[in-house]
Order: C-alpha cells, then sequence, then structure tokens
C-alpha cells in the first residue's frame, strides 16, 4: 500500500468511527429516553383494573403483545386497550369498575384467548380471580353507615354474603337502632367491580383498587396473642400469676 | 432522468402495465386491513385479533416474531399459541423475503410511500443525513430495553403496531406518532423513517437474509440508464450491485436484506430489467467471471 492510499483508508476509518459513534450515541439517548418512559409506565392508576388472571404488573407488561383477543372475547365489552394517551401502557387491556365491571364469565373467555399466557392460564375457577380488592372507601357517604338499608353493593355481589357481608354495628346517633356495615373480605372478593358500579351515590363510596393499594401488612413480627393461643392449643407463657383486681372499696 | 418518473415506462408498457405491482402490493395492504375490520364494523369474525397476534377462522394463528422475540428477552415465555403463530410468521417471511412485511403488509408503508410521492411531488430535496445503519442499533436498542426493563419498552411507542391497532381496536391519540412518521419523511429526510430508523423494518431485513425470493436486474444488458429505478426504490443503495456490476462480476440478483420486494423497480422500467427471481438465479455468465475480480465476486452468496 502507498503512503497515500494508507492515509486515504485511516481517514476513511475515521470517518466511520465518527460515524457510528454518532449514530451509537444518538440511539443511547433515544433508548434512555424511552427507558425512563418505560418505567414510568409501570405504574397503572388506581381506577384500571387489568382482566381476570393478570399477572404482576411488571411481569404481565413484558408478557403481554397488545393483540387485543382478550378484548375481542370478553362478551360483556368489559376490556378495553389503553390508548396511548391515557395512563396505562399503551395497547394493553384494562377495564374501569364503575363504567363496566367483569360479569366474572364462568368459562373466562378473555383467559383463554390470551395466546402469550399474559392472562394466567391456571385460573380456572373465576371465584379465584384477583383483578383487585373492593375498599369501602367513604364511610362519611356510605348510606348504611348513616344508618339507611341501601344494602346495593352487599346484593349485587357474586359472591353474596362472602366477599361483603353486613356487620351489625350499635347506631349512636339514634341511640336504638342497628347500622349494617358493608365490610369486604379479601379472601372472597374477585375484584369484578359490580360492587362499585352498582353504588347509588355520585361517586361511588365503595371502590376496587389494586390490591397492593389496597392492601395492609402486618409486620412479620407480628403475632396475635389469641391466634398464637389458638394455634398452640394453651397459652403460650404458662402460670401467668392472675392477681386479684383491686376492686374500690365498698363504703359500709 | 425523464422528466417524470416512470414516465418512459408508462409509455411503454402502459398505466397498469407500469403499476403491476405497486397495485398489488396496494390491494395486499388493503385486503388486509379489510379482513381484520371485517369483524369490529361489520360482523364477520374471519380474523381477530391485530398483527401482533392474530386468529383466522379459528385454527390459523399469526404472531409477530418481533414482539415475541422482546417478550422473550423481556423474560416472558409465551405460550404455545402465540409460539406457533410467531414460527409461522418467520418462516412464511424467510421464504417470500423479509420485507415483504414492510412493503406487502405494514400500515406505515401507507403513510411513508404518501410522503414519499409527496416530497417528490413538491420538489424537497435535502434534509438530515442518517446513517440507513441507524435501523439497526434501533433494533439492538430495542431488543436490550425489553431485556433491561423487562417490559415491551418500544410497543410503547412503536408507530408501526400503533397505527394498526389504532385501526382495528380505536386510534385514540396515535394519529400523531403516525403524522410525526409522516413529516419526518416528507420535510427532515427522504425516505427518513422505514429507510433508516424502523427496527422492524432491520428486524425484517434480518429475517430475509438468506430468502430465496428476490428481485434481479436479470435484463440488466438492455438498461438505458434512465435511472427511474434508482428513484423510486426505498432502498436505491441495493440496486447498483445487481444492476451496474456486470463487469466486477456480480451477479443480477438483488441480495441485501434491505431489499423490500415491493417490485416498483420492475413496474418502472421501461426495457424490462427487473423480475422476481429465485436466489440462485445469481450466478456470472461465465463469459463475465473471466473478467471480473474474483475477491468482488458474490456469487458464493447463491
Ligand atoms: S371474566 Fe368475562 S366479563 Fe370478566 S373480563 Fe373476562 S370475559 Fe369479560
Ligand atoms: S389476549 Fe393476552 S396478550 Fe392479548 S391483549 Fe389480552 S392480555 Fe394481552
Ligand atoms: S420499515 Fe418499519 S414502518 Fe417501514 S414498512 Fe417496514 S416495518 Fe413498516
Amino acid at each position: 500500500m502507498t503512503t497515500e492510499s494508507r492515509q486515504a483508508a485511516s481517514a476513511a476509518r475515521r470517518q466511520f468511527l465518527a460515524d457510528t459513534a454518532k449514530t451509537v450515541c444518538s440511539v443511547a439517548l433515544l433508548g434512555a429516553a424511552l427507558g425512563f418512559h418505560a418505567k414510568k409506565a409501570r405504574a397503572v392508576p388506581a381506577t384500571a383494573i387489568r382482566p381476570p388472571g393478570a399477572r404482576a404488573e411488571k411481569d404481565f407488561l413484558g408478557a403481554c403483545i397488545r393483540c387485543g383477543m382478550c378484548v375481542r372475547d370478553c362478551p360483556y365489552d368489559t376490556l378495553k386497550l389503553a390508548l396511548p394517551e391515557e395512563d396505562v401502557a399503551a395497547g394493553t387491556p384494562y377495564f374501569e369498575a364503575r363504567k363496566v365491571p367483569c360479569e366474572m364469565c364462568e368459562d373466562i373467555p378473555c383467559v383463554k384467548a390470551c395466546p402469550t399466557g399474559a392472562l394466567n392460564k391456571e385460573l380456572t375457577d373465576i371465584n379465584q380471580a384477583r383483578m383487585g380488592l373492593a375498599v369501602l372507601a367513604d364511610q362519611e357517604t356510605c348510606l348504611n353507615f348513616q344508618g339507611l338499608r341501601c344494602d346495593v353493593c352487599y346484593r349485587i355481589c357474586p359472591l353474596i354474603g362472602e366477599a361483603i357481608t353486613l356487620e351489625p354495628q350499635h347506631n349512636a346517633r339514634t341511640g336504638k337502632h342497628t347500622l349494617f356495615i358493608p365490610v369486604v373480605h379479601s379472601e372472597h372478593c374477585t375484584g369484578c367491580g359490580k360492587c362499585e358500579k352498582a353504588c347509588v351515590l355520585e361517586q361511588a363510596a365503595i371502590k376496587v383498587l389494586p390490591i397492593a393499594l389496597a392492601k395492609g401488612e402486618l409486620g412479620r413480627h407480628y403475632r396475635l396473642g389469641w391466634k398464637e393461643k389458638e394455634r398452640a392449643g394453651e397459652a403460650l407463657v404458662k402460670d401467668i400469676i392472675d392477681l386479684p383486681d383491686r376492686l374500690p372499696e365498698a363504703k359500709p | 432522468m425523464s422528466a417524470r418518473i416512470g414516465a418512459e415506462a408508462v409509455a411503454a408498457k402502459g398505466w397498469p402495465g407500469a403499476h403491476k405491482w405497486l397495485l398489488l402490493r396496494r390491494l395486499s395492504q388493503i385486503s388486509i386491513f379489510a379482513l381484520f375490520l371485517a369483524g369490529p364494523l361489520a360482523g364477520y369474525w374471519i380474523v381477530k385479533g391485530n398483527l401482533a397476534y392474530s386468529l383466522t377462522l379459528d385454527t390459523l394463528h399469526l404472531a409477530d416474531p418481533y414482539v415475541l422475540l422482546q417478550s422473550l428477552l423481556a423474560g416472558h415465555k409465551p405460550e404455545r399459541a402465540a409460539l406457533i403463530g410467531g414460527l409461522t410468521v418467520l418462516a412464511f417471511y424467510f421464504l417470500a423475503g423479509g420485507r415483504v412485511y414492510c412493503s406487502w403488509v405494514c400500515p406505515v408503508n401507507l403513510v411513508t410511500d404518501a410522503a414519499a410521492w409527496l416530497r417528490e411531488k413538491l420538489g424537497i430535496r435535502g434534509g438530515a443525513s442518517i446513517s440507513r445503519k441507524t435501523r439497526y442499533w434501533m433494533l439492538v436498542l430495542t431488543l436490550a430495553l425489553a431485556a433491561a426493563t423487562g417490559t415491551l419498552a418500544w410497543e410503547l411507542v412503536n408507530p408501526v403496531s400503533m397505527l394498526h391497532r389504532g385501526i382495528i381496536f380505536g386510534i385514540g391519540a396515535a394519529w400523531v406518532m403516525v403524522l410525526a412518521v409522516f413529516l419526518f419523511d416528507l420535510f427532515v429526510s427522504h425516505r427518513g423513517w422505514c429507510g433508516h430508523l424502523c427496527p422492524m423494518g432491520a428486524f425484517y431485513s434480518a429475517v430475509g437474509y438468506f430468502s430465496p425470493l428476490r428481485v434481479s436486474a436479470a435484463r440488466r444488458a438492455q438498461c438505458n440508464d434512465c435511472m427511474d429505478c434508482f428513484a423510486v426504490c426505498p432502498e436505491p443503495q441495493v440496486i447498483r450491485p445487481a444492476l451496474k456490476g456486470e463487469q466486477q462480476g456480480i451477479g443480477p440478483v438483488i441480495l441485501p436484506g434491505a431489499c423490500t420486494n415491493c417490485g416498483r423497480c420492475i413496474d418502472v422500467c421501461s426495457k424490462d430489467v427487473f423480475s422476481f427471481a429465485p436466489r440462485f438465479a445469481h450466478r456470472v455468465p461465465e463469459k463475465t467471471r473471466d473478467i471480473g475480480t474474483p475477491g468482488l465476486s458474490r456469487s458464493s452468496h447463491s
């Protein structure tokens, strides 16, 4: 190779490296922006409920290819695919309980239609679905809390008497009546949203929320004495000396 | 170059003859939409779903291998229906030419072809210089993002899936993305999106890297240097070796995966230089091979 052609070759190589660097840097910049966007897109608004059997949100966003088969096979038009301007990851299926709740089809057609397994086929009994969890969010407006017998959420619940029960409580306002307090039980509630849809108020007092938002969790070290006692079949700390209660001395 | 691209071809073959493949392509794109829309609009559920996954007549699974690859890298193993669909589609595009997806199926092609057509009409020249290799980096990026975030990050913004899903399930604000692609191609860069940036096009280029069905400049001796094929081709860089490489011992078949098998060069050539041909037709006639520089011969590819 002559000096000239060697120089030309090295100039060309430098040009190539510069061009490649330019391209790679621009693409990487775009990647960084998209990466942050993808991270933000993991947060689903509390009103958006995933279909039955949906995997945990992060796994779901890697598994769902946004084909809309679940949407098509839902006989009640409950599900829809998120539009790009909505706060749910673009193209993924969800529903809003207050608009159209899930009717809990026995054959779960949405799960059957999913080609990827983003909706887990291990869900074969719709009563085991955990789309979200109903929460009686506002005691100040809930009619039953005011002492009325609305009971609509309780009556509409597909798992009537299990997912929502009415717990009698003393009505302190009147002093002589009973409040029938709707209480949601997470071991039965599927998060179908029928209660939220049916709530007669302008804004529903009972709402279905994502389970992570709705559910509290005891500290791991927490032990409830009476449960431990029940499990052990006897008191854990034995031979506690039970001192006699000191009562006010009776006046003669 | 002739006054108007393709004028010679129209004079020689008539308008239909000079637009045969273009019309077939539009027919293919429109029929695909019609099939997908027959369900939601008219209640004829022949095909359900969208290009990401579809079920035809309750039996034929088709799925987009690019989105499945992202899903795999994100750490989810798709179930059987999606995998069968993905492999079927992969096999089809391998045989027909990877970027047959781009020119015969992809909905964005209608948008970018329209932009290129208008750009030509308005005489818009120049613009940003972007390397055609950028799309391969984009492909690497989208796959890396899937692996890094564990989600289908690219699908949050992918204009291809957004447009197709939008037309079938409701477009929302997705038209903004589509308009952006159109304006980008019109004003910023000639064939900017499909020719330089789209990672999906890059993916299908790779799928068609060894595709048996190709376009060949079989009758390149008749070329009269009107340059119309270079003007209409969305990937003009792929034409030169096949059309002009006879002296260097290069065969007439357009081998690069970037060629979309759109057939516009076949239409627009008044001398009928081009035709679809199998990849193995890439033989160089004996007499020319002797002149050719051995190092440049690409006939080993066939
Ligand atoms: S269980 Fe039935 S109503 Fe509920 S989302 Fe699935 S298909 Fe729709
Ligand atoms: S069917 Fe499955 S992959 Fe398709 S949109 Fe629904 S959840 Fe996603
Ligand atoms: S390059 Fe991308 S947008 Fe263009 S036709 Fe191919 S897949 Fe569609």
